[in-house]
């Protein structure tokens, strides 16, 4: 299959014409963000406080960085398990954020949000890292810096592989997926 | 009584750390290509051939394999008549992997308290196995582990009336559960016996010391073995939980005597970067 290119921001269009197993190169911003990032996030909603990027179309790619060694935009860069941001995305999502990117599956807050704000959810390949961080052009710290490398960092990508697993219909890869492989049943 | 310099354990733990961050062993390099030959999902072959390059990559560009780089494991088999000078093995091994995940450019992923959660800011400290035997050696082995795969991990004091059918089954649950949360294919090692402790080392102990396709010496848990990763293979998870026909590259089982009242059991599940090193000084 061949992939899908996007770009982001993400529009109504790009996000509508995705569906789980489809497999995207998406090139734009991205902002890393994952445990401490988000639980900061949400503090700065509940006070009514600007948040530190436009999330409005935007991507959050739930990840932490190694290192960038000499020369390098960043260092390896792949995708964390995104249950542990299940409980701020559909909060994220209400207030314009069109995707996120990580890897594993999302609770039904999640799978409900993502229809109810033609969001959608890919998976990053876990464990490919130094692959993934090829596809970033370059790399700046946009706020808690005190946190390392689970500071939010704003990515420019290009070509970042993905694959749409849980889409704005409500269908699940995660579920589908399985199913059609599942021989054994516990 | 053998001396072994401070600074040649903290020299031999800041190279091991990066070259297991770096660079695979053959046996999960050989796995991952005959997963990626076998399996049939188209999903499952894109994310298995990303693997692959991935391993290539690593490599080429001298970057860590995944992100996470670990909690730094170590088993230490230390000879009675050896001993490591100056401030001794334990500080040598942390010191090492200090310098070992700066200069290596590796992420530093330790918070000091689990409720209080302030990074380290140098991967230290490490988790340290001893075991002491007779000799004059010290042998080293590091195994660092990643917290996605880790967290979808278990402990399970099972009455001895569940058997192993009872086992088995809480095994398969627990893998399909577990879904793409531990970077599937995963890798399963499994303490059976012993006490509640021990059969989570022993789980771990499997994940390190064996390569893949290497069986339990004992007949029946080799068949076990077999058994089980059949069965896990046939659930359907996939690569990365999109489904898929290879779910795991391998388990292993590591069996101890118990209490009669008890039937212990531990899952540590080991994403697909299955990353070593082992140094003997």
């Amino acid at each position: 299959m061949a992939a899908k290119r996007l770009t982001t921001p993400l529009t109504d269009e790009a996000v509508l014409s995705l569906h789980i197993g489809d497999e995207v190169l998406l090139s734009g911003v991205v902002y890393t963000a994952r445990d401490s990032a988000h639980k900061r996030l949400i503090e700065l909603i509940d006070r009514g406080e600007p948040l530190p990027f436009e999330l409005v179309g935007q991507a959050i790619y739930y990840a932490g960085p190694s290192p960038a060694p000499p020369g390098k935009p960043i260092g390896s860069v792949g995708p964390t398990t995104s249950y542990r941001m299940d409980a701020f995305a559909p909060r994220l999502h209400s207030l314009g954020l069109r995707a996120t990117i990580g890897k594993g599956p999302r609770s039904k807050e999640v799978m409900d949000a993502l229809v109810n704000h033609k969001s959608v959810y890919f998976t990053a390949v876990g464990g490919v890292a130094a692959l993934l961080a090829k596809r970033v052009k370059s790399a700046e710290i946009v706020a808690f810096e005190e946190l390392g490398p689970e500071a939010i960092r704003k990515l420019v990508v290009e070509d970042l592989p993905l694959i749409v697993s849980c889409d704005a219909y409500g269908q699940d890869l995660h579920v589908e997926g399985v199913k059609a492989y599942q021989k054994l049943t516990v | 009584m053998r001396e072994i310099h401070f600074d040649d354990v903290v020299a031999a733990v800041r190279d091991m750390s990066i070259e297991a961050n770096l660079f695979l062993k053959d046996d999960v390099k050989e796995a991952l290509k005959h997963a990626y030959e076998r399996e049939e999902s188209g999903t499952g072959r894109s994310i298995l051939k990303m693997v692959l390059e991935n391993i290539e990559v690593a490599e080429a560009e001298r970057l860590p394999l995944c992100q996470d780089t670990g909690l730094a494991v170590f088993f230490v088999e230390m000879g009675e008549e050896a001993k490591v000078s100056g401030d001794g093995v334990a500080k040598a091994i942390n010191e090492g992997v200090r310098r070992g995940y700066k200069d290596g450019y590796l992420r530093k992923s330790v918070v000091d308290d689990p409720v209080r959660r302030k990074n380290t800011g140098d991967n230290t400290p490490a988790i340290i196995h001893f075991d002491v035997v007779p000799g004059t050696h010290l042998k080293i082995a590091l195994a660092p582990k990643g917290g996605g795969s880790e967290n979808m991990s278990t402990v399970k004091m099972f009455p001895p009336s569940a058997g192993w059918e009872g086992m088995k089954k809480f095994v398969l649950e627990w893998v399909f559960k577990s879904g793409g949360n531990p970077c599937p294919p995963s890798i399963i090692g499994i303490g059976v016996g012993g006490n509640f402790e021990l059969a989570a080392i022993n789980a771990k102990k499997a994940l390190v010391f064996r390569k893949i396709g290497q069986r339990n010496p004992d007949p029946f848990w080799a068949g076990k073995e077999v058994e089980l990763l059949d069965d896990i293979n046939k659930l359907g998870v996939g690569p990365m939980g999109l489904g898929g026909v290879v779910t795991s590259l391998e388990v292993f089982i590591e069996s101890a005597p118990c209490h009669i009242a008890s039937m212990p059991m531990a899952i540590n599940t080991q994403c697909h970067a299955n990353r070593h090193a082992f140094r003997e000084l």
